[in-house]
């Protein structure tokens, strides 16, 4: 399944298509571009799955860009995506080849851009999460996110790079003497900056925004997940048994209705409690969630010709004219149809 | 020194944008007017001083064709001249001016878009009143579209295009201490931190340049001859308008300044950043040995919020509201 969906993603002319300057897309439009993707591969969604699903990932975007610490960092963050995604795709050569193509065309259209520019940017796609406050079990139990769906926005840490700790007042006089410092109180406790991420195509990213969400390398989940793991069959949590659920039907079944049979065997444990503890590879925890839906996919090759003959009857089922007056997307959407 | 007041609910959510709030104070009416951007939206609301009544409107971004893309807004600004209010606002598309009260709209500027968009962005930004009669709007090019505005009526004419800005226009600050002998009339502010520092008459003439570090200036205030700078970087600078003198440079905030205000009777700043914190400062200028210094007054903290507007509510600084993203409100303070 992963290797059909970022195959299908990283394919030259999608990304050319997504990387030509336009407006911001509906929702409508991302969300039919998303369930498009996921269905280039064996998984099936219905309407309520996919609704939920994109809500998921809509928070967990708005989480990232919100929280960016200068708006270059966006790049980080995306980079941090597309390293993780060359981890899931690193068996398959061509795949990681389209990857790379895709990141290197991606430094080459943003590298220029200025702060301001990054700036506007961010401001843009905050317009498209505006008002959304869907409550993420994930979120609300790593205190990133309120009950009242907000994110949290901590005035402690450090500040982000090429920033000052608040705190100092310079006074100089008309030759460019310093004449006077003061300090005033911030009501924060700010701590200098941490070193900047490289934005090659390979290095250590710095910022920890883009990351899996469900490694064990956020230190609270490891924490508390530790003490859930005594409980995990219980959790209280009705949310987080929701998504729970959610994602095994979004994985594990294969029961759609003109779907051949196919046995899923695996299971799906996001709280990494029972996990392997090893820091640093993101991959570990990666293939114990993922490589199990790899070899269900490609082992079964009646199953597959089946399926994209029913990859097409459905694509062309979506092919419901929108009802706004915009185009916007309509040239990737109507792209995707030849993919 | 403040403290909290009632808040005041609006339609919709603010958009993080530069100076997203404006004030407009109408003390025969013992009315405020305040205006919030939302995407392609501008809420407007009438409140009165006693707290009893609120009105609302909303006002459209104009798409003069059928565009297939939604003109997003970029700022809403009270332009006050000594014989009328406007509310002017900038988008993607051009500029609308509308009488103060919202109710018509008197004039609109379309900006040249290209037929398909282009990598760099097209919209206007950064608005002021100037003097007695121009209005001055920035556009992401760099120029400074410069209006003159008749008493009354809808006769605004486009008076000079100002291209000394290479990089878009952030925004854009007139002298607001109300004396008659200053030298300079207008700071404009850009992505790259550049200000310039303008005289207004037929033909603006440009006094001085104060080169920026690669670090947008996204709000500029101009007080008694000294240009008041918030940063990208959460630092606010102080320099003499006309030489470019910095006066002083303050490690303010920890993100981003989305927000500069000044009230000009009693030299009270304010400042807000996304970093969720609005801090009050006082200037104070000392003539006989030409120095400006700036002290710090005052935090509140916005839990959670990242602020995109902040605009005191009178000229003595006694009140001021608070705008932040995804927040359906505008939040009051008021001197204890």
């Amino acid at each position: 399944v992963m290797n059909d969906i970022i195959g299908t993603m990283f394919s030259k002319p999608f990304m050319d298509e997504l990387l030509k300057p336009q407006q911001l897309y509906s929702h409508r439009t991302v969300k039919t571009v998303l369930t498009r993707l996921a269905h280039t591969s064996i998984m099936r969604l219905n309407p309520a799955s996919m609704d939920r699903l994109y809500e998921l990932m809509i928070m967990a975007f708005k989480y990232q860009v919100f929280l960016c610490p200068r708006p270059k960092d966006l790049l980080l963050i995306s980079y941090n995506h597309i390293d993780t995604i060359r981890e899931f795709v690193k068996d398959t050569p061509v795949v990681v080849n389209q990857v790379d193509e895709t990141h290197r065309k991606i430094i080459e259209v943003y590298s220029c851009l200025s702060e301001g520019e990054f700036q506007l940017l961010r401001q843009t796609l905050l317009i498209f999460f505006q008002d959304m406050h869907v409550r993420v079990s994930l979120f609300l139990k790593n205190q990133v996110q309120n009950p009242n769906g907000r994110f949290a926005l901590s005035t402690s840490g450090p500040v982000p790079h090429g920033g000052d700790v608040p705190g100092l007042i310079r006074t100089f006089d008309s030759k460019g003497r310093e004449v006077r410092r003061s300090e005033f109180p911030t009501g924060g406790s700010y701590t200098s900056p941490i070193r900047e991420g490289s934005f090659d195509l390979h290095g250590d990213r710095v910022i920890r925004l883009g990351m899996n969400m469900y490694t064990v390398n956020y230190p609270e989940d490891t924490h508390t997940s530790k003490a859930l793991s005594a409980k995990t069959d219980n959790t209280p949590n009705l949310l987080a048994k929701e998504e729970l659920n959610l994602l095994a039907r979004l994985m594990g079944s294969m029961k759609a209705e003109n779907m051949p049979k196919a046995e899923p065997t695996f299971q799906i444990n996001l709280f990494t409690a029972d996990l392997e503890e090893e820091a640093g590879v993101s991959g570990a925890a990666e293939e114990s969630l993922f490589g199990v839906i790899n070899i269900q996919a490609m082992q079964d090759e009646q199953a597959a010709s089946e399926l994209a003959r029913i990859a097409g009857q459905f694509a062309e089922q979506e092919e419901q004219p929108e009802n706004s007056s915009s185009n916007k997307g309509d040239d990737l959407l109507a792209m995707m149809d030849d993919l | 020194m403040y403290h909290k007041e009632k808040s005041i609910q609006i339609k919709n959510s603010a958009s993080a944008l530069y100076n997203n709030l404006g004030v407009l104070r109408i003390a025969p009416r013992r009315l405020t007017y305040f205006t919030v951007v939302h995407a392609n939206v501008v809420n407007m609301v009438s409140a009165s001083w006693d707290g009893l009544n609120y009105s609302h409107r909303q006002l459209q971004s104009k798409e003069p064709n059928v565009a297939t893309s939604t003109s997003l807004i970029m700022q809403a600004a009270f332009c006050g001249l000594p014989s009328r209010d406007l509310l002017v606002v900038t988008s993607q598309k051009g500029i609308q001016m509308y009488e103060s009260d919202g109710s018509i709209m008197v004039y609109w500027h379309a900006l040249d878009t290209p037929e398909t968009p282009t990598a760099q962005a097209v919209f206007a930004r950064g608005i002021s009143a100037v003097w007695e009669n121009y209005i001055c709007v920035g556009v992401s090019s760099g120029a400074i579209l410069v209006f003159d505005v008749p008493s009354k009526g809808s006769n605004i004419t486009l008076s000079e295009v100002l291209e000394e800005h290479k990089e878009s226009i952030t925004d854009m600050a007139s002298e607001c201490s109300g004396s008659q002998e200053c030298i300079a009339d207008l700071v404009s502010a850009d992505d790259g931190g550049n200000l310039c520092v303008w005289k207004a008459g037929e033909e603006f003439q440009l006094l001085n340049k104060i080169p920026g570090f690669d670090m947008s200036c996204s709000s500029v205030k101009l007080w008694k001859g000294t240009v008041v700078a918030g940063y990208g970087t959460g630092q606010i600078r102080l320099y003499e308008a006309v030489t470019g003198i910095l006066h002083a440079e303050v490690n303010a905030h920890a993100r981003w300044i989305y927000s500069l205000d000044i009230a000009p009777f009693s030299g009270l700043l304010l400042s807000a950043a996304e970093d969720s914190l609005v801090r009050v400062w006082h200037l104070t200028m000392t003539p006989e040995t030409n120095s400006v210094e700036i002290a710090h007054l005052h935090n509140e903290c916005v839990t959670d919020t990242q602020i995109c507007g902040a605009k005191f509510c009178d000229g003595d600084g006694y009140a001021f509201a608070v705008t932040g993203y995804d927040l359906s409100e505008i939040i009051r303070y008021t001197q204890s």
